[in-house]
């Protein structure tokens, strides 16, 4: 039930990034994307009443202990790649703004209809 | 002799960084040292020909960290991506001295190579998406280098393609995790087989699909191509088409689905249909253009179309369970139409881009005449059409008879005409290019123009040469069988993949 | 860019200390807590951006210029490689930690081997290209007039 309002998200951006005309508005698109896609991911690893998969002393106490930490926390994987893919998606937001700046620029309009000199 | 797989990826890494610290002053420092380390991957996979290994990072044993896998199709692609990458280096150490900011350009360049090597030598889905990212971003910054108007909105929109096409494929990875547990493809591809395709993992493979059929600019993928290409200095355009458009999209499609997934039989009329639009689409959509590096990223969009049916007609037989020499000759066929195109195409964007520095201008309609004036761009040229034409002795004829006669072999004889059909467009086209470009009448303000020198013409001499003798590939069966046949093996084998990684791992 | 008011820039020249030392802590505790380089290197470029809004972009750039950043940046991707290279010369596969177990007891600050001296160059390249990225940014658009022809079609 919770995937399929990930789900709907991505939808929502990929609705963002292929109808509207403003440069800003598509790149947003996109970000609203990936945001969908990396909550997707975290929610692969959740574990229903789980909690988060921090060691610290108390845990290596004894074997009891830690095999009850093991049955309650939730996937840690999951959570290195989506701060992997923050990364990524920082980088590529950084060159997609700077060449929206560049072009509006040389163009001075924001809006994509009227910036086709490339065509056929 | 063995040297650690991650050299290749280490070596564009390390000295991509080096490279800004010589600044401004330092510019021929930085050139020499990027082209010595383009000429020492060259080598380097050069002597990993028919090695097959798998190499884990860090000694965390597979499934918990990230191995990294040489097999022949894998070093087939090294090898095709060293060849390109150290012709393009050397060709841009005289022609980016139109543009202001080389040191970025060097740095950039090796980035994507090491991208590329990444992609090419994974064996762990998040890591393919990983240096698919970084080869992608880098080749976005690269096509906008020039900061006209026409390169930064090719740049825009070749980026936000790539970028959907990037969410996708990070979306079926994270349904590939969700439903396997596993982000190895030993591991998942074992997987798989045990469970079966259930909806998660075929609406993963949909995704799959689109992104990298949108990598490889598959119609109707195809939007973003005509604009990158012609709008990306030369160099860069012959990378693109070269080796970009292969390592990301067909690499990475062929591996998931004849390695990870398995081939069904309605994946495989999916390629083939795939490969069969996109070549007849690109051929028709490029003898209209008078654009000459536009009419070249058009023929790139049937070039590939003919890679994609080579091996989608070779996995449709092995889904049906035909016979599996036709199924090899197919990919063969396939494969090494992948690599005759990689050096022809690559040569094809550098004659247009030393074209481009003498005359100043890349529309047909002004060019004309010029086969006294530039002999050895004129003569590499030619040789370039003729392969990519067809035309015996050359490489591009060899891979389209393999191409058609496995077709025929197989029963397909409407694949095989429409092969040739295309051909005979393909001859259309680059007829135009030579007529327009270097037969006919010179005009008046394209008198003064001299030819170039220096290195542009070593990379382009070094890319005909290997024109001339890649016929030698199929022709002599030591370097076929050393070289091609590996690569086939692997596609072939399919799902026996994940057994060898495995059995490979505990060996070491 | 001008800066702000006496009071933004007073109160802001006590508070980039404080997070400047939070970045520093969150990278250095990176194998025990959550955070680590990445998180970490984007408060440090935080702090330097909160010195960029009060107190103008040109005050910012006499402080830490261009090159030097850039180099900064070159210096934690080579400190990050060079720990790769020496766990290949020193454990005999790339990228191996080659310091677990000798240093300290784990859960400690002073433990895992070479994971904190990654931390610490992925951190150093992360704040450095943050801030170039947005010091760069804010240099386009100087002559950027209200009022011109985009009006908010969308």
């Amino acid at each position: 039930m919770l995937y399929a309002l990930c789900f709907l998200l991505f939808m929502i951006g990929l609705y963002c990034a292929a109808v509207k005309k403003n440069m800003v508005k598509i790149v947003i698109g996109i970000m609203v994307m990936e945001y969908a896609v990396n909550l997707f991911l975290i929610m692969l690893g959740y574990r229903l009443g789980g909690m988060a998969p921090i060691i610290d002393k108390s845990h290596l106490e004894s074997e009891a202990v830690f095999a009850q930490f093991l049955n309650s926390a939730v996937d840690p994987l999951p959570q290195a790649l989506v701060l992997t893919s923050i990364v990524i998606s920082l980088g590529s937001l950084a060159l997609m703004i700077s060449i929206c700046i560049r072009m509006y620029e040389k163009y001075g309009t924001f809006d994509i209809t009227e910036i086709r000199r490339l065509r056929g | 002799m063995t040297m650690p797989l991650p050299v290749f990826i280490v070596i564009p890494l390390v000295t991509a960084f080096l490279l800004p610290i010589f600044g401004k002053k330092g510019k021929a420092v930085a050139t020499v040292l990027a082209n010595v380390a383009t000429i020492s991957l060259l080598v380097l996979a050069v002597l990993s020909i028919g090695q097959s290994r798998v190499y884990e990072v860090g000694k965390w044993p597979i499934p918990l960290g990230i191995n990294l896998v040489l097999d022949g199709l894998s070093s087939l692609l090294l090898l095709v991506i060293s060849v390109v990458s150290a012709a393009a280096m050397l060709f841009s150490a005289r022609y980016m001295e139109q543009y202001t900011a080389k040191a970025k350009y060097l740095t950039l360049f090796l980035l994507m190579v090491a991208g590329m090597n990444g992609v090419v030598l994974s064996g762990d889905i998040f890591n393919l998406f990983v240096f698919l990212e970084i080869a992608s971003i880098s080749s976005y910054a690269l096509v906008g280098f020039g900061g006209e108007h026409e390169e930064l909105e090719a740049s825009f929109k070749y980026m936000v393609l790539g970028s959907i096409a990037s969410i996708f494929v990070l979306f079926a990875v994270a349904l590939v995790y969700g439903n396997t547990g596993s982000l190895n493809m030993a591991y998942i591809s074992k997987a798989i087989q045990s469970s079966g395709l259930n909806v998660g993992l075929t609406f993963a493979l949909t995704l799959f699909v689109v992104g990298f059929g949108l990598k490889a600019a598959l119609v109707p993928f195809h939007a973003w191509l005509p604009d990158a290409h012609p709008s990306a200095p030369a160099p860069i355009s012959a990378m693109l088409s070269g080796v970009l458009i292969k390592t990301l999209g067909i690499y990475a499609l062929a591996r998931m689905i004849f390695n990870v997934f398995g081939i069904s039989v309605s994946i495989g009329w999916l390629l083939v249909t795939l490969g069969i639009v996109s070549m007849v689409a690109g051929a028709f959509l490029a003898i209209g253009q008078w654009d000459l590096k536009r009419l070249m990223a058009y023929s790139s969009i049937s070039q590939i179309g003919y890679v994609v049916l080579g091996i989608g007609l070779g996995g449709l037989i092995i889904a049906r369970g035909g016979n599996l020499a036709w199924a090899s000759l197919a990919i063969l066929g396939g494969l090494f139409h992948l690599v005759n195109h990689a050096v022809y195409k690559a040569l094809l964007f550098l004659t247009s881009g030393s074209v481009q520095m003498s005359t100043g201008t890349r529309q047909l309609k002004q060019m004309g005449g010029l086969a006294e004036k530039l002999p050895v761009t004129r003569a590499t040229c030619t040789i370039a059409s003729a392969s990519i034409v067809g035309i015996p002795p050359f490489s591009g004829f060899w891979s389209k008879l393999i191409l058609v006669v496995a077709a025929v072999q197989a029963h397909f004889y409407w694949i095989a005409a429409i092969i040739v059909f295309v051909s005979l467009c393909t001859l259309i086209m680059y007829l135009k290019v030579q007529r327009y470009v270097f037969l006919g009448e010179l005009p008046e303000n394209l008198q003064q123009i001299k030819e170039n020198r220096g290195t542009m013409l070593v990379a382009m001499v070094f890319l005909a040469c290997l024109c001339v003798l890649m016929g030698l590939l199929v022709l002599m069966p030591v370097l076929k069988s050393n070289i091609l046949e590996p690569a086939v093996e692997v596609l072939k084998e399919g799902l026996l993949y994940a057994d060898r990684v495995i059995s490979m791992v505990e060996k070491v | 860019m001008k800066g702000m008011t006496i009071i933004v820039k007073t109160v802001s020249s006590w508070v980039k200390m404080l997070i400047f030392l939070f970045g520093i802590y969150i990278i250095i505790s990176g194998h025990l807590t959550p955070g680590g380089g990445f998180a970490g290197g984007v408060i440090l470029a935080s702090s330097y951006v909160l010195l960029m809004l009060a107190f103008g972009r040109e005050f910012v750039e006499e402080n830490l210029s261009l090159p030097l950043a850039s180099k900064l940046d070159c210096l934690g991707a080579f400190a990050f490689a060079l720990i790769a290279l020496l766990g290949f010369v020193f454990g005999g596969t790339f990228f191996v930690n080659f310091l677990v177990g000798k240093y300290g007891q784990p859960l400690e600050l002073l433990s895992a081997g070479t994971i904190p001296l990654s931390n610490i160059a992925i951190g150093l390249k992360v704040g450095a290209s943050l801030f170039l990225v947005i010091l760069t940014l804010s240099t386009c658009c100087k002559d950027f007039k209200p009022g011109t022809p985009f009006d908010g079609k969308e």
